[in-house]
C-alpha cells in the first residue's frame, strides 16, 4: 500500500484510468498514511469514512472520463464544505458548518475527487508558520520541531508527508508559495480572479487567492485547471479564456526572456540563498532562455505597504464575527459587552493584532496618513511590474529569504515573522501569478523554493518555465517518515 | 509616532474587542513595532499618484435582479449560537 502514497496525481490518475488502480485502493492507502500520522497534526477535521464509502461508490460505477477520477484529497480548512465543519484555524467557528460549498471545492468534487479532510492552517490564514492555529501548530515532514510554513501549513504538510496526493490552499500574501518553498513542493498562487473567493472564509480580499500545491509541476497544473473558473458569484472572477494547463504544458522556453530583479537581494539574505538564485539563472540559460538584469524599485515598499492594505480589510471582513448569526459566542452583560466578549474570546493574538492594526489605519484621522499611502504605493509596486514587462516575460527571484525555522523561533516578533513574506507580498500586491518549486537544500538539509512571477492571465507561461527548470534541477525531497512509529 | 495605552483602549473599542491591561500593553508594544515598520512608507512621495483602489481591471459585471435562493431561512438559521427555530436571538437591549 505504502508505494501508492508516493505515486503523484498524474500517475494516480492514469492508473485509475488503465484500472489498474480502484478508488478504493488509493482512498484507502491515503486515510492510512494520514491515521498514521497524527503527530504532524495536519488535520483538523477528518472525513474518512465517508471517504471511502465515495470511493467505493465510484468504483461500481466509475466515470473515468472525469480529470481527478476517483482522487481522494484533502483541502485547507478556509474552504467552506457542505455539512463538514470549517474552522479556518479559528476558535470563533469551532461549530460551524456551512451549509453551501465553496466553488474551488465544487469543481474539485465535480471532477470526481472525494474529500479526506481539512486541513490545519494559520488562523485566518494571518500566520507565516501555522503555529497560529487554534488547534495547534504543525510539524513539518522534513523535520521534527520545524515550521512548515504557512498559512496553508497543514497543506504543506499533508502534500510532502504523501497524507493526500495533492491539495489547496490560498495565498493572501504568500501562504501557498511560503509553505510549498519550506517543505519542498510545488506552490501556484493564481492571478487574482482567476479562482473563485466564493465561499473561502475571507481574509483580505483584494489579495486572497486559491491555488494548488503539489509534488510536481504537472500535478499542479492538472489541479490549477480543475479549480480556475469564471463565477458570477464572485464579483471579481474574471471572464477569460482559460486554458488546458496540463495539457498545454511545455518544457520548451527557448528564447524567453526572464528577468532576474536586483532588489530582491536583501540586506542579510544567506548565501545559500543567493547560491541558490544563480543555480537557477543558470538552469534557465540551460534551457535555452535568456535573463535579463532587470529593476523594480519599490519592493522594499511592498511589505509595509500588506501590513496597512491586509489588516485594513481583514479587520472589516471580520466584523462580521460578532457572536450573532454563527460561530462562537461568549455570554456577556448586554449586546455590546456579549460583542466584545465573543471577539476577546474567540480570536487569537495575531488575528487580534491585526484587527487592531486595521482598525486603526482606517480610523478618521488616519485614513489617509496609512489607508490612502497604502493604496498609492501599492499603485508603484504594480507600476514596477509593468514596466519590468514590457521588456521580459517572466521574473525569477528566491521564494523565501530563509529556510523553515524551527517551531517558537519567531513568535515573539511579529516584525521577524513578517519578513518571511518579504519575496511573496509584491505578487499579490500586483495581483499577478506566481509559482514556487523546489531548488535545493540548505546545509541542514532543509529544502529552498524558487518563485517565478509571471504577467497576469499567464499561469501556462509559468509553468512551462517551472517545468523546464523542474527537469533540470531533479530535486528528491528527504523525507524520512520521522513521525511514523 | 508612539501608540500610547489610552490609543489601544480607543481602537479596541472600535473593534470590539475587549482587553484587559496586561494584553493592552502587549498590544502597544507589538503595534509600535510594526508602525515603525510601516513608516518607511513615507520616505516616499505620492501626492501625484492615483491610489489602486482595484486590482481587476475590469467593469463589474451585471446582472439581472433575481431571487435566486428560495426558503432557505432553515439553512441561515442553522448556525446561530443560541437556539430559536424562528430569529437570532440577542441579548435584550431595549429594557
Amino acid at each position: 500500500m505504502s508505494d501508492i502514497t508516493k505515486q503523484s496525481l498524474t500517475q494516480l490518475v492514469e492508473n485509475i484510468k488503465n484500472k489498474k488502480l480502484s478508488s478504493t485502493d488509493v482512498t484507502k492507502a491515503f486515510i492510512d498514511r494520514s491515521e498514521k500520522s497524527e503527530k504532524l497534526n495536519a488535520y483538523i477535521t477528518n472525513d474518512f469514512t465517508s471517504a471511502l464509502d465515495k470511493a467505493k461508490k465510484f468504483d461500481q460505477k466509475p466515470n473515468l472520463d472525469l480529470k481527478l477520477p476517483g482522487i481522494p484529497m484533502a483541502v485547507k480548512d478556509l474552504f467552506c464544505t457542505k455539512d463538514i465543519k470549517t474552522t479556518a484555524g479559528s476558535k470563533i467557528l469551532n461549530n460551524f458548518v456551512p451549509t453551501y460549498e465553496s466553488t474551488v471545492t465544487e469543481n474539485i468534487w465535480n471532477e470526481g475527487a472525494i474529500l479526506l479532510g481539512k486541513l490545519n492552517c494559520d488562523e485566518f490564514a494571518m500566520g507565516s508558520s501555522n503555529e497560529t492555529s487554534f488547534f495547534g501548530n504543525v510539524q513539518s515532514p522534513i523535520d521534527k520541531n520545524l515550521v512548515p510554513g504557512g498559512s496553508s501549513g497543514g497543506s504543506a504538510s499533508a502534500v510532502a508527508g504523501q497524507l493526500t496526493p495533492v491539495t489547496i490552499g490560498t495565498d493572501t500574501g504568500g501562504s501557498i508559495r511560503q509553505p510549498a518553498s519550506f517543505t519542498g513542493i510545488v506552490g501556484l498562487k493564481p492571478t487574482y480572479g482567476s479562482c473563485s473567493r466564493y465561499g473561502i472564509v475571507a481574509f483580505a480580499s483584494s489579495l486572497d487567492q486559491a491555488g494548488p500545491m503539489a509534488q510536481n509541476v504537472k500535478d499542479c497544473a492538472l489541479l490549477h485547471e480543475v479549480i480556475s473558473s469564471y463565477d458570477p458569484k464572485d464579483s471579481t472572477s474574471i471572464d477569460f479564456k482559460r486554458n488546458h494547463y496540463s495539457k498545454e504544458l511545455t518544457n520548451n522556453i527557448k528564447g524567453k526572456k526572464i528577468g532576474i530583479p536586483k532588489e530582491y537581494r536583501v540586506d542579510g539574505m544567506p548565501k545559500e540563498i543567493e547560491d541558490l538564485w544563480q543555480k537557477g539563472i543558470q538552469y534557465i540559460k540551460d534551457c535555452g532562455a535568456e535573463t535579463i538584469d532587470i529593476s523594480l524599485p519599490n519592493t522594499s515598499y511592498a511589505l509595509p505597504t500588506y501590513y496597512i492594505v491586509a489588516p485594513a480589510e481583514a479587520s472589516s471582513n471580520l466584523a462580521r464575527y460578532d457572536g450573532v448569526k454563527y460561530g462562537f459566542r461568549a455570554k456577556g452583560e448586554n449586546l455590546i459587552d456579549m460583542y466584545e466578549k465573543t471577539r476577546s474570546e474567540g480570536f487569537g493574538a495575531e488575528v487580534q493584532r491585526r484587527i487592531m492594526i486595521g482598525t486603526y489605519v482606517l480610523s478618521s484621522g488616519y485614513y489617509d496618513a496609512y489607508y490612502l499611502k497604502a493604496q498609492k504605493v501599492r499603485k508603484l509596486i504594480k507600476n514596477d511590474f509593468d514596466e519590468a514587462y514590457k521588456k521580459v516575460d517572466a521574473i525569477l527571484t528566491p521564494s523565501t529569504p530563509s529556510s523553515a525555522f524551527k517551531i517558537g523561533e519567531k513568535t515573539n516578533d511579529p516584525v521577524s515573522m513578517y519578513l518571511n513574506d518579504i519575496f511573496t507580498v509584491p505578487v499579490n500586491l500586483a495581483g499577478l501569478p506566481g509559482i514556487s518549486i523546489p531548488a535545493g537544500h540548505d546545509a541542514k538539509g532543509y529544502p529552498l523554493g524558487l518563485q517565478i512571477i509571471g504577467k497576469a492571465f499567464d499561469e501556462q507561461n509559468i509553468l512551462n518555465i517551472a517545468y523546464a527548470m523542474e527537469e533540470k534541477i531533479n530535486f528528491k525531497n528527504k523525507i524520512t517518515d520521522w513521525w511514523i512509529k | 509616532m508612539s501608540i500610547d495605552l489610552k490609543t489601544i483602549k480607543h481602537i479596541s473599542k472600535l473593534a470590539r474587542i475587549s482587553v484587559d491591561e496586561q494584553r493592552a500593553e502587549k498590544l502597544a508594544g507589538d503595534l509600535n513595532s510594526i508602525f515603525d515598520f510601516i513608516e518607511k512608507l513615507n520616505e516616499l512621495k505620492t501626492d501625484n499618484i492615483e491610489p489602486l483602489t482595484s486590482i481587476a481591471e475590469t467593469t463589474l459585471k451585471l446582472r439581472s435582479d433575481e431571487v435566486k435562493s428560495k426558503d432557505i431561512r432553515e439553512q441561515i438559521i442553522k448556525n446561530s449560537p443560541q437556539d430559536n427555530e424562528d430569529y437570532f436571538v440577542v441579548p435584550k437591549v431595549i429594557e
